[in-house]
């Protein structure tokens, strides 16, 4: 029995061997997949020479279902809007496919995949951090046209090793490190605070990213971090961590986490004692609609990429139409993947207007160029891309007055 | 010993052809542009759900223990590939083969030392206490930034799981799997799920059996954490946590708990599902939950059962060579 | 001072878990089921609660429904699923009852949504002092209304003609049944009161933590699982101090500055108590019977 064993495994590992050895003698056989030049989507017929695109193929990549669904549908919700908006004018129309990825990086990486055989020129997604980052390195390769409304992770548009950056992918909504800078030059500019702690969630990348960008500023301009406490996302009880804050007794606890835990936090540090003014960022977006006392997190203090209080038309309209489609007011991730379709689509309006045919790789450079120089004045506020093809835009600051998020102003 | 109609050298160079067949013929379709991107994607995915599947049947299935910990193995896999990978200690082929021999002894190592203890315990509280193992290694990673990159993740993996790579791990996990379980060391484990208190007093040891069973399991779980590193290029903890285990043991029970086939099938059936089944795809979790139930309740041996694919029996259909071996049917490959 | 108000908050914790591992131990105890969709009765719980309160029922009403609503839910889950597979091996029970944990977060997923979402369950507000401590009425409710459970509890099971029944069930099913007990129906029962129990807790867990989410049972059940483990399972007190244990070494995990070891604490004393005294702090150890 057991020399037969060894027999057949000594034949198994042979012919391993030979195979390794026959494919080192083989270079791979060109790119995979189907490689028909005009696989991007023009259903009418169009070719170079500047003949009218009645439709661009566009897909959508995001959680619809899983942990991460409530990021997701909203995404898709503010996304589709616009596009259906825009079609709704006539002339080009855009053509979607969306694919839910489950909040799984190995999905998310599938569906891309499939979105590309299904002849997509750009794609919209995806929505949290870790999948969109698994996605880009195969984007890039493909020269694929990306942006996120929500992706915040500093990794998404740069490859955080070498340095090099995703030219192909852009997004929409601050970056981690920003709204954690942006958070302690306020709380010592505005506030005049002198002491801060921190509460974050140790295991979630969005809160670790905020805290040490928080902890770094502070320390650069003097704003003194005397406490900084951690918890776990499944966890519940933070009244031990915030029963030593309160004992601490900083100027402002900066607590950059998720609404499910803000609306657990809030109550629980008005019972321990915490009479530090709250700060949060654009985690906190939604907090209200989580809370069951909002009086527990009055006064707090949190950067959001958009806000209902404005006076613009534009974006008046867009809270209006939002409401009419969905039932339900727009929140800062379907505003941000809002203004990431109609960067989208007018990079695409522009590579339309070069005479370029979709799905063609000339289509999807001109495209990335074409976002690279966006200058537009979204619902989030005006927006163009620096270097590393994040937003500049301004920071609304809202605060928590009488149980409603306030526009407190731009910082 | 010949109890089948096929000479056993035969039945090896069979054997032996045809998965040299399947692997050229898998390589020619995946390079060749036959396929679309997806459907490449998922090829590799289904490989290592397939070693996943398999290295879990082991103990679960032919052990009849119940670990819900595997994706704690896969995890160590994972990160003991990346990071050899990263470190560019070797170059080409050797560095693939080493970053994988090195992610299966380490979760091996893993599995031992895991393995030695809660083995003791057996039935429920075994499958409670590899859960609690499988988290504290996901804490550990989580806890140790430096090294893992904590749950800002671990970014640059060298992408090194192609089709050959990832279903040669296949083949040497399945082929490795089944000759332990066609050996004495087989029947020892199958006697330990069927009762291990006799297995003990014909003076088999049981430990012994039971803690190599785990260590091979967590060694494939190992490599097959690898592969996925391999094929993502970027890992974060939460990958790993619970549901992953839940995912595979969903797959090993569909497919039929001890049955490598049925792992087989069902890792190709349950990973390839979420691409054609998009439309419904709200309810995907809730009918597999449902599938899972109603699978426990109506037919507990799982869709495939015990039943094993084996090319000797299906020549021996085909070619009509059963001339002497009738008497001893029950206890060749086809054990049900 | 610091430290009485860290007590407090162990207490009150140690309480929730306590009821919960409670329900898990009387099922466990009477039929060896491991019954993993535990926890998510009680996130059931908490959206029967929003709808009761939404739909403007008076709050007592209310935590009957809750109640009410778990007890249904176990008795269905326990003639659908479990009473089939009475005879089948451990495993596929086990695999049984996490599918209906799957099933049962999965179906809040697409009736709910994943949004997190408020429970306001009006409750008395305010505290009484003693000395420098004030302590707030709702850790005085759930410390309370913990102990009480376990009182009673403890007086069906070992007081009362039913109790004696379960005891015998425990002992030998078969036995039992010749002896005239009706175990389909006693196993029932056992599940009725698991599930009204963890009715109560979702109250009180959703007072002290008002937020639902389809898996806000996952976690509070494996943690409670685990304080019944830790107490010895099948023992009413073993729950009841292994829930306080828990609770307090959670706390004191997270007072001391180590809160990213606070999972890691708890699976660690799972791990070590299973190693050196499988059957729990007050649990008698276990013989196999061969």
């Amino acid at each position: 029995m057991k020399k037969r064993s060894i027999i057949a495994l000594v034949l198994a590992l042979m012919m391993c061997v030979a195979l390794v050895a026959a494919c080192g003698e083989t270079p791979p056989a060109g790119p995979t997949g189907p490689t028909d030049p005009t696989a991007g989507g023009t259903t009418n017929g169009t070719d170079a020479s500047g003949e009218e695109v009645t439709e661009v193929h566009i897909g959508l990549l995001g959680p619809w279902t899983g942990g991460a669904a409530y990021f997701g549908v909203s995404v898709r919700n503010g996304a589709l809007l616009y596009i259906e908006n825009f079609n709704a004018q006539g002339g080009l129309q855009i053509r979607v496919t969306d694919r839910d990825e489950e909040g799984d990086s190995a999905r998310a990486v599938t569906m891309y995949h499939d979105l590309v055989d299904a002849g997509v020129t750009a794609i919209i997604g995806s929505v949290t951090s870790g999948p969109t980052m698994a996605v880009v390195p195969e984007a890039f390769a493909d020269g694929m046209p990306m942006i996120s409304g929500t992706a915040t992770h500093a990794g998404v548009t740069v490859n955080q090793d070498t340095g090099e950056v995703f030219t192909n992918m852009f997004r929409s909504c601050f970056i981690d490190p920003f709204q954690g800078v942006k958070m302690a030059e306020f709380a010592h500019e505005i506030l005049s605070a002198r002491t801060a702690a921190v509460l974050y969630a140790h295991d979630i990348d969005y809160s670790i990213g905020l805290m040490q960008a928080f902890v770094d500023r502070a320390a650069e301009i003097g704003l003194e971090v005397i406490h900084i406490e951690t918890f776990a996302d499944e966890a519940p009880d933070f009244t031990a961590q915030l029963t030593n804050i309160a004992a601490a007794n900083p100027d402002v606890v900066f607590i950059p986490v998720y609404n499910r835990h803000t609306a657990l936090i809030g109550p629980q540090s008005a019972a321990a004692g915490v009479t530090a003014t709250m700060l949060g960022a654009d985690g906190w977006a939604g907090t209200l609609d989580a809370i069951a006392d909002p009086s527990t997190v009055e006064g707090a203090f949190y950067l959001t990429g958009f806000t209902y209080e404005s006076e613009e038309q534009h974006i008046i309209d867009f809270i209006e139409r939002f409401e009419a489609q969905y039932g339900i007011m727009p929140n800062m991730f379907a505003a941000q993947a809002y203004d990431a379709a109609a960067i989208l689509i007018r990079a695409i309006e522009g590579a339309i207007a070069a005479g370029l045919t979709p799905g063609t790789d000339e289509f999807k450079q001109a495209t990335i160029a074409n976002m690279a120089a966006t200058d537009i004045e979204g619902v989030t506020g005006r927006i163009t891309f620096d270097r590393y093809n994040n937003p500049q835009k301004t920071a609304f600051i809202l605060q928590i007055i009488d149980g409603e998020a306030r526009f407190w102003g731009t910082f | 010993m010949n109890r089948l109609g096929i000479k056993t050298p035969a039945r090896y160079a069979i054997n032996a052809t045809l998965i040299i067949a399947f692997i050229y013929w898998g390589y020619v379709i995946t390079q060749g542009g036959m396929l679309t991107r997806a459907q490449n994607n998922i090829i590799i995915q289904v490989g290592f759900f397939i070693i996943l599947a398999v290295s879990l049947n082991l103990p679960a299935g032919y052990l009849g223990q119940l670990p819900l910990g595997h994706a704690g193995f896969m995890a160590v896999g994972a990160y003991i590939g990346a990071l050899f990978w990263r470190s560019g200690i070797l170059s080409g082929y050797g560095s693939v083969v080493g970053g994988l021999i090195a992610a299966g002894i380490v979760s091996a190592i893993f599995g031992i030392i895991i393995g030695v203890p809660a083995l003791r315990l057996r039935g429920d509280y075994l499958a409670i206490i590899t859960l609690g193992f499988g988290e504290m290694i996901r804490v550990l990673i989580m806890n140790l930034p430096s090294i893992t990159g904590g749950a800002q993740g671990l970014q640059q993996i060298p992408r090194h799981s192609n089709f050959l790579v990832v279903y040669i791990c296949v083949i040497v996990c399945c082929l490795v799997i089944h000759m332990i379980m066609k050996s004495r060391h087989g029947r020892a484990i199958l006697a330990i799920r069927d009762n291990e208190i006799a297995t003990e007093s014909m003076g088999i040891n049981t430990t012994y059996y039971k803690v190599m069973a785990f260590a091979v399991s967590a060694f494939f779980a190992g490599v097959a954490g690898a592969l996925y590193a391999g094929t993502l290029g970027i890992l974060v903890p939460s990958d790993f946590n619970f549901m992953m285990s839940i995912n595979i043991l969903m797959i090993v029970v569909l497919g039929g708990l001890g049955s490598m086939m049925g792992s087989i099938i069902g890792a190709i059936v349950l990973t390839s599902l979420p691409l054609f089944m998009q439309g419904l795809n709200q309810y995907r979790l809730i009918i597999y939950a449902l599938l899972l139930i109603l699978v426990m309740i109506f037919k507990p041996s799982g869709l495939m059962g015990t039943y094993d694919f084996s090319m000797g029996h299906v020549l021996e259909k085909v070619g009509g060579w059963t001339m002497r071996s009738k008497k001893e049917g029950g206890a060749s490959d086809d054990s049900e | 001072m610091l430290y009485v108000a860290q007590f407090i908050n162990a207490l009150q914790l140690g309480s929730i878990y306590a009821l919960i591992a409670l329900g898990y131990s009387m099922v466990y105890g009477i039929i060896k089921l491991l019954n993993f969709a535990h926890g998510d009765v009680i996130m059931v719980g908490g959206y029967v609660a929003i709808f009761a309160l939404a739909a403007g029922f008076h709050p007592v009403v209310a935590v009957i429904l809750v109640i009410l609503g778990c007890t249904a839910l176990a008795i269905i889950m326990e003639k659908l699923a479990y009473t089939p597979l009475r005879t089948a091996p451990r495993i596929s029970v086990l695999i049984t009852a996490i599918g209906i944990s799957l099933l049962l977060q999965n179906l809040a997923q697409l009736f709910f949504g994943a949004r997190p979402q408020p429970i306001h369950i009006p409750f008395p507000t305010g505290s009484i002092s003693i000395g420098a401590v004030s302590i707030a009425y709702p850790m005085i409710i759930t410390i309370g209304v913990a102990v009480l459970s376990m009182v009673a509890l403890n007086y069906i099971v070992q007081g009362t003609k039913l109790g004696k029944a379960m005891r015998a069930v425990s002992e030998d099913t078969q036995a039992a049944q010749l002896m005239g007990i009706n175990v389909n129906s006693i196993i029932t029962f056992t599940f009725a009161v698991g599930a009204a129990l963890a009715g109560i807790g979702a109250i009180l867990f959703f007072v002290r933590f008002p937020v639902v989410t389809p898996t806000v049972g996952a976690m509070l059940g494996l943690k409670a699982f685990i304080a019944a483990v830790l107490g010895g399972i099948g023992s009413i007190p073993g729950a009841m101090l292994g829930g306080f244990a828990i609770g307090f070494l959670e706390v004191i995990v997270n007072a001391v500055g180590l809160s990213r070891w606070t999972d890691g604490a708890v699976f660690l004393v799972l791990i070590i108590i299973l190693l050196v005294r499988p059957a729990g702090l007050v649990g008698k150890p276990m013989i196999e019977k061969v």
